[in-house]
């Protein structure tokens, strides 16, 4: 295996009781991410994507199994990696700049430091000359370049982001995924990305690990070898275009499985 | 056709008595433009204003001049100025003022801190809120100014009870909207806040305060009210000083243009007070919600 596991889900699952009756929100799962790796994870609503993130994030304690990351149980511990909500959530009453150093803020810097620190990479990273401006006046791409940044300044390790650019329009999107690429090679995390859009998956990602619902679960992990930088360009070569195509099949399939499973 | 439809006497008398609602073409659709707002020049819509009041005091002191309303109850403009006059010159007009204006203030301070506070306070537990949500509701819709004799023997004569007056009445709403705005903080935010690693009175400070922030401005304006009325209610139970102490007092001795120049002093003051607050509102508004 090449370089140490930086994330770890060991037998992680997920049970809800409803009405009585135990629902599995996740089945087992056994994953290692390698350090400084991106990875997606692909699959239709319901299948786990989002439960997998908050255990990460400890914001929900799994049925069974743990959370590793670098080797030390974080199961159930909060604010041990860069979790990145699908809204930006960022507070209308901070500025630009002071909603960028709130994870910072919260883990003790004082707010000069925060600030000296966010100031230059928002100039590098798009938001130099919007610092001091509330995100009401930010557009849609600006606010999730903001959400990034804010997510990447925490310094941990581990990024998890659930689709980031879900509710962007195509150009944004197309835009913003070459500036994330940017961010990745800049900042050298290891990053979970969650995500709808299977090109985007592809274009970003190490590996993608397809998922299926009910019981949500891992149904395959799919290597993505093609080289590093990646320029938009890509996206036409027919090896991009045959892994789109058989990671679409696989998504396919699990659902038409799913189906002859309700049928039986 | 539609020649054939106009010659025909009997559609003739429909379109007719659609004419009688507005116009109509030859099919009998009505013709209709999107209405248009002719908006007065604001000199115009001051000098109506102005006339009405005119008219309106001019009108009242014709009428007690020539004895269709009654002097004795109604008094009249011209006696109402000649006791303003007085009450400035003569009378104890800026104690008066200055009393009601102070317990005012104490109270709507001291009522919207306190129930702010309360209400933000339930968000540390959801136990406690569920417990205390009871007694909250029984203080709301309980009628404050029945204790305020209550209130008069406890505290005394002086500015204390006017002040716990206009408190009681400013609490309770300040606290159900304070609670409402804790109850409106934005889960995904506080899952934000905790993923970040926050301590919660970090979520507290950092993301509850703040949002419950225009809540709390939103009262502000309703509670001036309520905390004058409050202090006038004190006054009239029982005071030595204050607006509601002359009104009550020129009442009983059937001074009645006393009584209007004490209602008309106490309606400047809560003007003033009420332009105050909303000077104050605008002001938090820019300074903090954008």
């Amino acid at each position: 295996m090449p370089g140490r596991a930086k994330l770890v889900l060991d037998n992680v699952s997920m049970i809800f009781q409803s009405d009585g009756k135990p629902f599995t929100a996740l089945a087992p799962v056994d994953l290692e991410i390698p350090a400084g790796k991106f990875i997606s994870l692909v699959g239709p609503s319901g299948c786990g994507k989002s439960t997998i993130f908050n255990i990460v994030a400890g914001l929900q304690p799994p049925s069974t199994g743990r959370v590793l990351i670098d080797g030390e149980d974080a199961t159930g511990l909060i604010g041990r990696v860069g979790y990145m909500l699908q809204k930006d959530l960022l507070l209308p009453w901070r500025t630009v700049l002071d909603n960028v150093a709130l994870g910072m803020e919260i883990r003790g810097a004082p707010m000069k430091d925060a600030r000296e620190r966010a100031l230059p990479l928002l100039h590098k990273y798009g938001l130099g000359g919007f610092e001091h401006r509330y995100p009401g006046s930010l557009s849609g791409g600006m606010r999730q370049r903001a959400a990034l940044l804010r997510t990447l300044l925490v310094d941990q390790d581990v990024i998890l982001l659930d689709e980031p650019f879900g509710a962007l329009d195509a150009q944004t999107k197309a835009r913003m995924q070459e500036w994330l690429l940017q961010l990745f090679q800049d900042f050298g995390r290891t990053v979970v990305f969650v995500t709808h859009d299977v090109e985007e998956a592809v274009f970003l990602s190490d590996d993608i690990y397809v998922m299926a619902s009910r019981p949500g679960r891992m149904i395959e992990k799919m290597p993505i070898d093609l080289p590093r930088p990646r320029d938009r360009a890509i996206v036409s070569t027919p090896r991009f275009v045959a892994m789109k195509k058989y990671c679409l099949d696989l998504l396919h399939m699990s659902e038409s499985g799913m189906q002859t499973d309700e049928a039986a | 056709m539609t020649a054939e439809t106009n010659s025909f006497p009997a559609s003739r008398t429909l379109l007719s008595l659609f004419a009688l609602f507005g116009k109509s073409d030859a099919q009998g659709r009505p013709i209709r433009r999107l209405p248009t707002r002719r908006e007065w020049p604001n000199w115009a819509v001051a000098l109506v204003q102005i006339s009405i009041v005119v008219a309106f005091f001019g009108g009242w002191e014709l009428a007690a001049r020539l004895g269709m309303v009654d002097k004795f109850f109604w008094s009249s403009p011209a006696a109402i100025f000649e006791m303003g006059v007085i009450f400035f010159t003569e009378g104890d007009a800026f104690t008066d003022i200055a009393f009601t204006f102070r317990s005012t203030l104490m109270g709507f301070f001291i009522g919207t801190t306190a129930g702010a506070l309360l209400g933000m306070s339930f968000w540390w537990s959801r136990n406690y809120a569920r417990i205390m949500q009871p007694y909250i509701i029984c203080l709301e819709s309980m009628p404050k100014l029945a204790l305020a004799p209550l209130i008069i023997m406890v505290f005394g004569m002086g500015l204390a009870s006017k002040v716990a007056i206009a408190t009681a009445l400013t609490l309770v709403v300040s606290t159900l909207t304070a609670y409402s705005g804790v109850q409106a903080v934005d889960r995904d935010q506080e899952k934000l806040f905790y993923s970040l690693g926050a301590s919660r009175w970090q979520v507290f400070s950092k993301l509850v305060i703040p949002s419950c922030i225009p809540w709390i401005i939103s009262i502000l304006r309703v509670n001036i009210g309520l905390a004058l009325t409050g202090a006038i209610v004190g006054e009239f139970v029982s005071s030595q000083h204050g607006l509601g102490r002359a009104i009550l007092q020129a009442g009983q001795t059937y001074e009645i243009a006393l009584v209007w120049v004490a209602v008309f002093v106490l309606s400047a003051l809560s003007m003033v007070m009420y332009v105050a607050v909303a000077w104050l509102e605008k002001i938090l508004q820019k300074g903090i919600v954008h």
